[in-house]
């Protein structure tokens, strides 16, 4: 009697479930209560410090869910280990792709990572989002439809510069100091790029160092002895930290231009000395959560009240968390405008058909666009100088 | 001229780090006969232990002196605990079980601390001495305590029955042992010892390069090369081994091959150096007996 | 040695009518029959961590040619691994060479590489060889981003590799294949490892290590030894690196670091020094467990693999494959004698 029963409400229930089914589009890894995203970050091995990126996307999404998630289905978000080695991202992206079935990959963090699975995703059809590397590659729909990068591409941002520096200081000379890595190697081409013929004259000294390296004095002191008036660093924070404290305390006072990377006012400038710190130009796209013009921003409170209660083990001075956020709104909004069709084919037609996206964190004005053509997500930011307490944006939006 | 100057200063200030830790290594060397590979996470984690004492209130000085001794104690209480069970293992065990404290002290301080990296105080006035503008207060006054910590190493190691009875016991255990020394207590003393170095060298350098769970991993490599180039068993040809290390990286990157292959060229002039004197410049022949 | 010593002069016990010889071919024969059958059975993804797994127990078998038998070690083994992965690719990137025509190739690289540096090993002992070795890991990235090179090696960009089909219109995914492929050159590898380490050369090895004086007192020149030594090991790890690009599709200086060598060496202290069955062992601990440790603790991953090492050091003191001779001995009832 009881199993005759169960038969038959099983039997309804499927009867439900094709006429859902019948609407509504999935592709692996979505179901009508969950949807399954991949991704990788380093969080153990030397590149430690940005897995807080993906700890900061697994708490938004945590919250997400605790709000119902996203059309009644709850994000399961898998982020796994690859200790910045490109042997062990392949291995995990197979993993997450033929036995997780994961709907889709974001905020894959790295260069060399995301080169290794590059080809891998495209051929599988995977939708490859928000990877979370500045390199130009991954802007190529022609060859990689399947790949997108989320970052501000670092060439373009070194061309921002480049415009800057033949705007105000036309017969500038130019030290650069960049990290020995295809993320270094990107801003000088792009500010190269951007100076044109003039660059072979405008450049006067180069110096690299090693992530290894446990400090960066010895190229300060090349570099200042190249009598250039202009300094590009090029460097992640604890070395940009070294090197703005460096630059000040040999008395020289270059034209201080300081990659995007290292803008942050709690984890890089405090660190350095807020008063040696005065005067830095550099790029700006996001809202820096220590910097105190934000304090009463409606973004920025949200952000912090996200913070103090989904992840209360961060730090929220380390400003990489903000990028881990926006990852994570992206693929919310994403999978939003997805509706009931989950399938890979349409959360790339939704990741391609952003407009006019103005998310909270993000600096007034620089709104996210794509489209077919166009894989690069963020393409504009707003030169900002600092003045000792906060980055004071200048002039207009630079980029579409 | 200024430049080469400023080079070259530059260099001993950075070699006054490697050589503060190389020293620490030498100290372990010398009482266990072993290169202790998580010397330099212990170092860190020490320095967050001190950072944590100043960031409570604890006057500079007292906090320095509590890291010093809890570190102490906290070597003796790793000799006893983990090293002690692979006391006679072979030496690879050994190293992998360094290897295993290395990656658990790093992961740990990332995640107790985070990876944000912290600004740590320094004891020595903020402007440089004498105005110059080449070497800071505080990397004069690290050299400084790096060397006085060395001579009283040596003095210790010299004059003093205790040191004696240590590099019996390193040496020839056997022996050590026949004679009435304690050799197990005399491994654990060497291991709170060189904790103890350890944690003076990180308190030093977390002010130049600052205070995060990595802080460490470069300087090792680096120690190591000191270590190697001055003789892994001469306290003072390790310090010295820092210093040439240091100095000689700096030019190499300055004046010959530029930056990009100077880590390279620093670890081939390194093995240049073994193969003329295998066992460092400083180091002590080894003998053979049949 | 031990089962050498414990089964000399003693009648030879049989088991179900078969000497320990028969039933060790026929436990062999097994393990093959499973490994060749393995690629059918589990999903592309395991097929692929296997690979891994074979690739990584042929760098720990050159290795422990060289540091457990021979006793000279090495932390800087990541460096061959490296020169045979980019031997490999840029022959098939640049050339258009055959992947399997880039193994003989990467092999030899490494091997007068592997030569060449042993002859100033020769003078170093100890630490000192194991930290000299370390130098040569943690320069390797730096070397393969050299601007000068860049042409050939992609700089830090790095080389994508095309998966190779499988041959001969075999109905076989590229992973299985591949999978199949590179067990065949393990079996030919480990075949003539075994050959060289339990005749003459490997008691010559084992002599060198253990008494290097009386070594050379019996004849044994152990200069040559010592530098062959050197070059075979890092000629098969030359070939297994070969193996990894082109499973991984993928070289990049950043593949190859420092931590690279100190987790092979872990491979072969965790498997069994001087143990031929050991790197096996090894190349299961260095392929899954850091995954495990992954999957325990996001926090912290590092720390928990920290403790697996740990454990497998204090439990299994002569490596897994030591636990498992003296668990195969206690099964045959053989008494471990502390004296032998």
């Amino acid at each position: 009697m009881k199993s005759r029963l169960i038969l038959v409400l099983g039997l309804a229930a499927s009867v439900a479930c094709s006429n859902a089914m019948a609407q509504k589009k999935y592709g692996p890894g979505a179901t009508d209560t969950e949807i399954k995203i991949g991704s990788t970050n380093p969080y153990s091995g030397p590149a430690s410090a940005y897995g807080v990126i993906g700890r900061a996307e697994s708490a938004y999404f945590k919250m997400i869910n605790d709000q119902g998630g996203i059309n009644g289905r709850k994000i399961n978000f898998i982020s796994l280990d690859d200790g910045y080695s490109p042997p062990r991202t392949v291995e995990q992206v197979r993993k997450l792709v033929e036995q997780d079935q994961v709907l889709f990959l974001a905020g894959t963090l790295g260069t060399p990572p995301n080169s290794a699975i590059h080809k891998y995703v495209n051929a599988k059809g995977v939708p490859h989002i928000f990877v979370n590397t500045g390199a130009t590659k991954w802007g190529d729909p022609k060859n990689f439809p399947w790949t997108m990068g989320f970052n501000i591409n670092y060439q373009a941002e070194g061309h921002i510069y480049a415009q800057y520096i033949l705007d105000t200081k036309p017969d500038a000379k130019i030290a650069i100091l960049y990290q020995n890595d295809d993320y270094g190697k990107d801003y000088v081409k792009g500010l190269k790029d951007g100076l044109g013929d003039k660059a072979a004259k405008m450049v006067v000294a180069e110096a690299s160092y090693e992530v290894t390296d446990p400090t960066i004095d010895s190229q300060i002191v090349t570099l200042k002895a190249s009598g250039a008036d202009t300094f590009f660093n090029v460097t992640t924070p604890k070395f940009a930290a070294q090197a703005i404290r460096r630059v000040y305390d040999m008395g020289w006072k270059p034209l201080h231009i300081l990659n995007n990377v290292s803008l942050s006012v709690g984890s890089v400038l405090t660190p350095a000395g807020l008063d040696k710190s005065v005067g830095l130009i550099t790029a700006a796209y996001y809202k820096d959560p220590v910097d105190p013009q934000w304090q009463n921003d409606p973004g920025f409170k949200e952000y912090a009240a996200w913070f103090k209660k989904y992840y209360p083990e961060g730090d929220i001075r380390d400003a990489f968390n903000v990028s881990g956020y926006l990852i994570a709104q992206g693929v919310v909004h994403v999978l939003k405008a997805c509706g009931d069709d989950l399938s890979r084919e349409n959360v790339m037609k939704q990741m391609t058909s952003i407009k006019d996206l103005q998310l909270p964190m993000m600096l007034p004005g620089i709104k996210w666009n794509t489209s077919s053509g166009d894989y690069f997500l963020i393409e504009s930011a707003q030169l900002a100088r600092f003045d000792g307490k906060e980055w004071v944006r200048f002039g207009k939006i630079i980029g579409k | 001229m200024e430049a080469f100057l400023h080079q070259l200063l530059s260099g001993l200030a950075t070699g006054g780090i490697y050589a503060s830790l190389a020293l620490a290594l030498v100290m372990i060397y010398q009482s266990t006969s072993h290169i202790n590979f998580a010397q330099g996470e212990m170092a860190m984690f020490s320095t967050y232990l001190a950072w944590s004492l100043i960031n409570s209130g604890v006057p500079y000085w007292w906090a320095f002196l509590l890291t010093v001794a809890i570190s102490f104690v906290a070597g003796v209480v790793i000799e006893r605990v983990i090293i002690r069970p692979v006391e006679h293992a072979p030496v690879l065990s050994i190293i992998t079980v360094f290897i295993a404290l290395l990656v658990i002290f790093n992961s740990v301080a990332g995640w107790i601390f985070t990876y944000t990296i912290k600004t740590f105080p320094s004891p020595f006035p903020e402007q440089p001495l004498f105005g110059n503008r080449f070497i800071s207060s505080h990397e004069l006054g690290a050299i400084g305590i790096t060397l006085a910590v060395l001579v009283m190493l040596f003095l210790f190691f010299r004059f003093t029955p205790l040191g004696l009875a240590m590099r019996a016991a390193a040496q020839n255990p056997v022996s050590s042992r026949l004679v009435g020394v304690r050799v197990g207590w005399m491994l654990a003393l060497g291991w709170g010892l060189a904790a103890a170095v350890g944690s003076v060298a990180g308190v030093l350098v977390a002010p130049i390069v600052y205070l995060e769970p990595n802080m460490m991993s470069g300087v090792l490599l680096y120690a190591f090369a000191a270590a190697l180039v001055g003789g892994i068993d001469n306290p003072f040809g390790a310090v010295l081994g820092g210093f040439v290390v240091g100095v000689l990286e700096n030019l190499i990157g300055a004046y010959l091959i530029g930056t990009e292959l100077k880590l390279t060229v620093a670890l081939v002039l390194i093995i240049g150096v073994l193969l003329v004197k295998p066992t460092g410049l400083f180091g002590r022949v080894f003998v053979t007996r049949v | 040695m031990i089962e050498a010593a414990s089964t000399a002069g003693v009648p030879i016990p049989r088991y179900a009518g078969l000497s320990v010889r028969a039933w060790k071919a026929i436990g062999f024969a097994a393990l093959l029959g499973a490994a060749v059958a393995l690629p059918f059975m589990v999903s592309s993804y395991r097929v692929f961590q296997f690979n891994m797994v074979l690739v990584y127990a042929i760098v720990l078998l050159g290795l422990n040619i060289l540091t457990g038998y021979n006793g000279q070690i090495s932390l800087g083994h990541g460096a061959f691994y490296a020169i045979g992965a980019y031997v490999a690719a840029i022959l098939m990137e640049h050339f258009g060479w055959p992947y399997w025509a880039t193994l003989p190739v990467a092999g030899l690289a490494c091997f007068a590489f592997g030569f060449l540096f042993g002859l100033p090993a020769l003078r170093l002992r100890g630490h000192y060889l194991a930290l000299a070795t370390f130098a040569l890991a943690v320069a390797m990235p730096q070397i393969l981003k050299y601007k000068h090179i860049e042409h050939w090696t992609g700089g830090v960009q790095g080389i994508v590799i095309i998966k190779p089909e499988a041959p001969f219109g075999l109905k076989i995914t590229p992973d299985q294949w591949l999978y199949l492929f590179t067990l065949a050159i393990v079996v030919v590898i480990f075949v003539v490892g075994w050959n060289l380490l339990r005749g003459r050369v490997g008691r010559a090895l084992v002599a060198i290590r253990d008494h290097p004086i009386a070594a050379e007192a019996m004849g044994v020149n152990s200069a040559l030894y010592k530098t062959l030594t050197f070059g075979v090991s890092a000629m098969f790890t030359g070939v297994a690196g070969a193996l990894g690009a082109i499973v991984i599709q993928f070289v990049a200086p950043d593949s190859f670091t420092s931590g690279l060598s100190i987790n092979f060496l872990i491979g072969i202290v965790i498997g069994g020094i001087a143990s031929i069955s050991g790197a096996f062992y090894g190349a299961l601990f260095i392929q899954f467990v850091p995954n495990f440790a992954d999957q325990i603790s996001k926090a912290a991953p590092w720390a928990i693999y920290g403790v697996f090492l740990l454990a497998f050091v204090y439990l299994m003191p002569s490596g897994v494959a030591g636990f498992v001779r003296l668990a195969w001995m206690r099964m045959r009832g053989v008494r471990y004698r502390r004296d032998i």
